[in-house]
């Protein structure tokens, strides 16, 4: 289960609709709370894919990462998923997230259809790899 | 000598849900040798095989990759931090 407030999910939204043509990125920070994820705040990623590949690829830098994890131990915060966009496809990971993934993250994907941002799902990896599984998310006030 | 290992969350669960773990060694490669031997469960996760690690894998020392550095040969001193940090990716 995966828990963000109306106003995360709007900026996911926001940040879909802005980065469009292109995948926009981030990373979800808050608490895992026995495997229930709680969103607290977001930090969006500049996607570091070269800029021909950012229509259909995302990448968020190791050195990124490791700025957000410094981050994350300073507010008492856990890393506990990444969001990203999908132009013009499903909001369904492709083989291509499930190579790049990891178990126990939650993968949000929007779909952004002609600069509309659509569908959002969420996701989590088998420890298998083989599939994710679909999360289901609440949205709080 | 001892250094802090900082675990991401994503491997938390293979090493007691722990997020720091003190481990010997004089070089990063010592050090995360160490660490899996103290957690068979993490080198699954973390090593291709005995020596190599996994291409997700990111290791930082002191806040610098050991791929500018001198990977997993890099030294170590007593009471440095080393990050174990995945990398991720994805698209459509």
């Amino acid at each position: 289960m995966l828990k963000l407030t109306r106003q995360i999910e709007e900026a996911i939204r926001k940040a879909g609709a802005d980065a469009y043509p292109n995948e926009c990125c981030g990373i979800l920070l808050g608490k895992d709370e026995d495997d229930e994820h709680v969103v607290t705040s977001l930090r969006p990623i500049e996607n570091a894919r070269e800029s021909d590949e950012r229509y259909h690829r995302f990448l968020i830098t190791a050195e990124e990462m490791m700025q957000a994890e410094l981050e994350a131990r300073r507010l008492g915060l856990d890393i506990v998923g990444f969001y990203h966009s999908h132009p013009d496809h499903p909001a369904r990971p492709s083989d291509y997230d499930r190579e790049h993934a990891l178990p126990f993250y939650s993968y949000i994907i929007l779909r952004v259809a002609e600069g509309r941002p659509e569908q959002m799902t969420s996701w989590r990896l088998q420890l298998s790899r083989e599939a994710f599984d679909s999360e289901p998310f609440e949205i709080e006030p | 000598m001892s250094v802090t290992i900082l675990i991401p969350t994503a491997l938390r669960s293979f090493v007691d849900r722990k997020s720091e773990i003190e481990v010997e060694g004089s070089t990063v490669g010592e050090a995360l040798a160490s660490l899996a031997t103290q957690y068979p469960d993490l080198k699954h996760q973390i090593y291709e095989d005995d020596v190599k690690l996994r291409g997700f894998v990111n290791v930082f020392v002191e806040g610098t990759n050991i791929k500018k550095l001198n990977g997993l040969e890099t030294a170590v001193a007593s009471g440095a931090t080393v990050m174990l940090v995945p990398a991720i990716a994805g698209g459509c």
